[in-house]
């Protein structure tokens, strides 16, 4: 689960980590009183949605669709304005806050269709000396959680990996130990920072570390970390992703979700414990299994086609699962055929069957459906579907099965 | 006598009075599986369908009944603390079946469990069959045919698919291991690979690999020195848009890491036959072995 910045330095300040004080706000009135409790004569107005790249997005209707392009390009320095402001006056913060709230942010992140502003941080402003970059994760070669820094910050870390990776400084952690003060110490010393300086990152970055282990995080990316004019640390942004499987010892956590940044159709699939991703192709796909499922929005495309989705309905796929799925599935305007792939070992192919037709005859079919089964029961699953009348065409394998969908929707 | 596992294995099971603990053990032991003993604590003393003793600890199964596997059914909240159990326990090979157990977990209990001498499969995963002799997890055992070709793949349908090919073209499984789609998993690709390499009664294998991390990567560069068997590849999930978890937790494509084309390559150099198709692994193989 994704979380918005302002809700990530909420959870950074529990754990004992100092932030720039800022507050969130939904609408122009809302940030310009933060700002005026924060005092002070510069304040930063940060959109709030789950992509980055934010700095250098650009907003929908703002500029021409050329230069939205060129964001998801990467491309510097653009015309219009970005969806992070620096203001001056309380009036800037206004002007800034009317011309953000509800507009569509595009970042070479949120792909081209953008993300609806809902919400925005409005934070004071501090005097940047130098910008960093660090991240903590799970690196899964070693099964050890990674604490990554670079002094290349505000860029993305991804060109860095490519371009220089002995730039990229690296700290296995010992789950037993936490974070060691040495480790820090060794990553600030590796960045070039003297002085003060360095105290303040060691403190600063074992609070973040303790901070992802508190809230069994799975990313906690400060991107840019930055060092202020009278050299202390400062995390200016926190992007935080939380381990969904945990999520059921954090339910404070759990109230930070933004439904509003996510898919509705993927929501309500979450709903029937299927696991369901909208892609843009035009074959609607319900499949058992994360694998198979994959594999079988792959063979479309090797047929020349491409998946509308990516649905596996799980091990366990009861009727009710399987008619949730269709629903999902045929709601998408873009499919213009379905393919179901089951390979029934501990899920019987003609429950399967029973549970196709079942969801069929309460939600219609209006594009070519085409069912392949395998295993457990395979024979009375397929007897069942071809003596039902409705207009199922069957496959034997999987090569048969996406030959058929695909001249099927091609007509 | 394949990988892991064969007519020896005692199994108990960790969870065994749990809906899908009890359903999957009546499955095994109809496939003939040794389950010796089940763990539910509390429930120590009684017994599973009147056959299998059920004990409150790992520790008393053992000593009790001499299993020398686990396999693990317990739900995600507790379900490191049981791994971490069997470990203390003794079991050399541990086989997590839960789905969802959280990372911050895993990584603790897998700290645990270095120098221990311990084998553990997933979690996350379907479990590992020698056809006709042991079945531990989830998988449907009629579909699998005794024979000389090892499957080694993250998911459980998919291993199915290819088993399900083989089988349709005449050729029998040594060993079938699906070890599991979590971002920490106990077997890697290169630790099956390298079982397989080494067990005399595996002449080939497939091996499916899926999106995200580089895993599969590693498995062919380790190949590409030392594997002396043919190994038929097929990655999964070549189409899925960047950023977007398909499925098994591990299945991301992140920062341009972990893209099927990079596998895919990385599988090529090292000299296995790929396919791009799913439906193509088992005919692939034949071909391989000239059996087409």
């Amino acid at each position: 689960m994704k979380l918005h910045e302002y809700q990530g330095k909420e959870l950074l300040r529990k754990h004992g980590v100092t932030t720039l004080a800022g507050g969130a706000a939904r609408s122009a009135d809302e940030a310009v009183a933060v700002a005026e409790s924060l005092g002070g004569s510069v304040w930063v107005v940060k959109s709030q949605i789950h992509a980055g790249g934010r700095g250098k997005g650009r907003f929908k209707g703002d500029v021409a669709d050329a230069v939205l392009a060129q964001v998801l390009e990467g491309v510097d320095d653009l015309p219009g304005k970005g969806g992070v402001r620096v203001c001056m006056s309380l009036d800037a913060v206004r002007a800034g806050a009317q011309a953000m709230l509800g507009q569509t942010l595009v970042t070479k992140q949120t792909g081209a269709e953008g993300s609806l502003v809902q919400t925005l941080f409005v934070e004071a402003g501090c005097q940047i000396a130098k910008e960093y970059y660090l991240a903590i994760l799970l690196d899964r070669a070693t099964s050890r959680v990674l604490v990554m820094a670079s002094a290349e910050g505000g860029t993305e870390i991804e060109e860095v990996a490519e371009k220089h990776p002995e730039r990229i400084l690296k700290e296995w952690v010992d789950p037993v130990v936490g974070l060691g003060a040495w480790q820090a110490r060794r990553l600030a010393f590796g960045l070039g920072m003297t002085g003060k300086t360095v105290n303040s990152f060691v403190k600063l970055v074992t609070g973040l570390y303790r901070t992802y282990d508190g809230i069994d995080a799975s990313m906690l990316e400060i991107n840019p970390l930055v060092v202020t004019a009278s050299g202390d640390t400062i995390p200016l942004d926190a992007k935080v992703t939380i381990d969904d499987n945990a999520l059921f010892r954090h339910p404070d956590i759990v109230q930070m979700r933004d439904l509003a940044e996510e898919d509705p159709a993927e929501i309500e699939a979450g709903k029937y414990d299927l696991s369901y991703v909208k892609l843009d192709g035009t074959i609607g796909c319900l499949v058992n299994g994360a694998g198979l499922a994959m594999a079988t929005m792959d063979i479309i495309k090797f047929y020349g086609q491409e998946p509308a989705n990516f649905l596996d309905v799980g091990g366990g796929a009861t009727k009710e699962k399987v008619t949730a799925a269709f629903k999902i599935i045929t709601r998408d305007p873009a499919v213009k055929g379905i393919l179901v792939n089951i390979f029934g070992g501990i899920m019987k192919c003609d429950v399967i069957a029973e549970g196709v037709l079942a969801a069929v005859r309460e939600v219609g079919l209006s594009v070519p459906l085409v069912v392949r089964l395998e295993g457990t029961n395979v024979e009375l699953g397929k007897k069942i579907l071809a003596e039902s009348g409705l207009a199922v065409i069957p496959a034997d394998t999987m090569a048969d099965a996406a030959e058929k969908i695909v001249a099927a929707v091609k007509g | 006598m394949a990988i892991l596992v064969d007519s020896n294995t005692r199994v108990v099971c960790q969870g065994i009075t749990g809906s899908a603990g009890a359903f999957h053990c009546a499955q095994m032991l109809a496939y003939g599986t040794k389950l010796v003993a089940g763990v539910t604590p509390g429930k120590g003393g009684t017994s599973f369908n009147d056959s299998v003793p059920i004990y409150d600890t790992v520790a008393d199964a053992v000593k009790q009944t001499g299993a020398n596997a686990s396999v693990i059914f317990v739900p995600p909240p507790f379900a490191a603390d049981a791994i971490m159990e069997a470990a203390d326990a003794g079991v050399k090979l541990i086989v997590p079946i839960t789905e969802g157990i959280p990372v911050r977990d895993m990584v603790i209990a897998w700290r645990y469990l270095q120098g221990k001498g311990v084998r553990m499969i997933g979690p996350n995963c379907p479990g590992i069959i020698t056809p006709g002799q042991c079945k531990i997890g989830i998988m449907p055992g009629h579909i699998h045919t005794p024979g000389r070709i090892g499957v080694l793949s993250r998911s459980g349908t998919l291993t199915y698919e290819a088993v399900g090919q083989l089988s349709r073209v005449g050729l029998g499984q040594s060993t079938a291991i699906g070890i599991g789609g979590d971002p920490i998993i106990g077997t890697k690709h290169i630790d099956a690979l390298q079982l397989f390499n080494d067990d005399p009664d595996t002449d080939a294998v497939i091996m499916i690999g899926e999106i995200g991390g580089s895993a599969e990567e590693e498995a062919a560069a380790w190949a590409k020195v030392h594997m002396k068997k043919p190994v038929v590849g097929f990655i999964a999930g070549a189409t899925a848009p960047p950023g977007r978890r398909m499925g098994h937790a591990g299945a991301i494509i992140s920062g341009g890491q972990g893209t099927a084309e990079a596998k895919y390559q990385a599988m090529e150099d090292a000299g296995f036959h790929i396919v791009r198709s799913p439906a193509e692994m088992g005919r692939m193989m034949a071909q391989v072995l000239g059996r087409l």
